[in-house]
């Protein structure tokens, strides 16, 4: 069996290809969020409580169009629901293990280390593999801690043409390379993008997410069947 | 409410979200057909952040003309598909958007 520190390791450089876009993520994000006027450590307090680059964005974007709190928090949440998701996915590699352990790692439950571990944890079966999600969520944290901090202190030396924010559903995208081969998955992916392109404007509080969510899981489900029965 | 007590309260619910999954279910709940159904959610959920990123602007609106996001995606898509690199992808797509925004 690999040691501990060894599978964290590979935690860290199998995620590492994901982390050159947080970089400009991040930055994005601290800059905007001075620029919608908060200070440098409510911004920080961002980052550091909540660590998750969609819901920042999210409670920035309705923080400055005037949005209640209760409409930024629900639409957070309902951002945030696809970690349901990922924690049904990771739960069945992690419920051998202490609750705190389970306290910590949750925090580091992030798309990428999640993207990359729901790989390793699937094709290996020592008793230590969680620590490759550790790996990638701690590897994250500290790019997503720092790129804020330089996104505060740089703020609009930044310029906005460069279009950095294109970097973000490239991150994804990229995620999903190996998927674009099956034929399933191609068609939960279309099913999911069109509810949520048409859903954008019209499903309150950002829902739009988990709504498509479910629309390709269902999608998934019904075409697995149907394939199955011939 | 204030600044501290929004942003405590929205790090609150994001946790609860990754926590509540790992804490509640056990490993016996699962069987071959529940995993099965689980691999398609990285399919299910990135869209969702992708599409909407690529096709609505920042006034909110639906855009297809004059979008040089849509083809730097596709393009991105496309080296994605052939060298099945993470990093390929992402460089391919910001490269052809700054040579669509800059250069044409």
């Amino acid at each position: 069996m690999q040691s501990n520190f060894k599978i964290f390791l590979k935690g860290i450089i199998d995620v590492s290809p994901l982390m050159i876009p947080v970089v400009p993520f991040g930055l994005i994000f601290g800059v905007l969020s001075i620029d919608i006027g908060f200070s440098p450590i409510e911004t920080m307090g961002m980052s550091l409580i909540i660590f998750g680059g969609a819901s920042q964005i999210v409670l920035l974007q309705l923080f400055s169009g005037g949005a209640s709190s209760l409409v930024i928090i629900s639409s957070v949440g309902a951002v945030n629901s696809r970690h349901l998701l990922y924690g049904a996915v990771v739960s069945e590699h992690l419920s051998d293990l202490k609750l705190v352990w389970k306290i910590i790692i949750s925090y580091f439950l992030i798309d990428q280390a999640f993207a990359i571990s729901n790989e390793y944890l699937k094709k290996n079966n020592n008793s230590n593999r969680y620590f490759h999600l550790v790996g990638g969520g701690v590897t994250c944290w500290i790019i997503w801690q720092s790129t804020t901090i330089l996104g505060i202190i740089l703020g609009a030396a930044i310029p906005e043409k460069l279009g950095l924010s294109f970097a973000v559903p490239l991150t994804f995208l990229a995620l999903l390379v190996n998927d674009f081969r099956k034929f399933v998955n191609v068609i939960v992916i279309i099913i999911s993008g069109l509810v949520a392109t048409l859903g954008y404007n019209y499903i309150p509080f950002k829902a739009y997410v988990i709504v498509s969510a479910v629309a390709g899981l269902f999608t998934a489900i019904l075409l697995t069947k149907i394939i199955k029965k011939k | 409410m204030t600044n501290w007590a929004l942003i405590i309260y929205c790090g609150l619910i994001t946790y609860l979200t990754r926590f509540s999954m790992i804490a509640l279910i056990k490993k016996e709940m699962f069987n071959d057909r529940i995993r099965e159904i689980l691999s398609f959610v990285p399919s299910a959920i990135f869209p969702a952040i992708i599409f909407p990123a690529i096709f609505i602007n920042d006034k909110g609106l639906f855009q297809v003309d004059d979008n040089p996001k849509i083809i730097a995606a596709i393009i991105a898509m496309i080296i994605g598909i052939f060298t099945r690199s993470i990093i390929a992808t992402i460089f391919s797509g910001l490269a052809s958007y700054w040579f669509l925004i800059f250069v044409v």
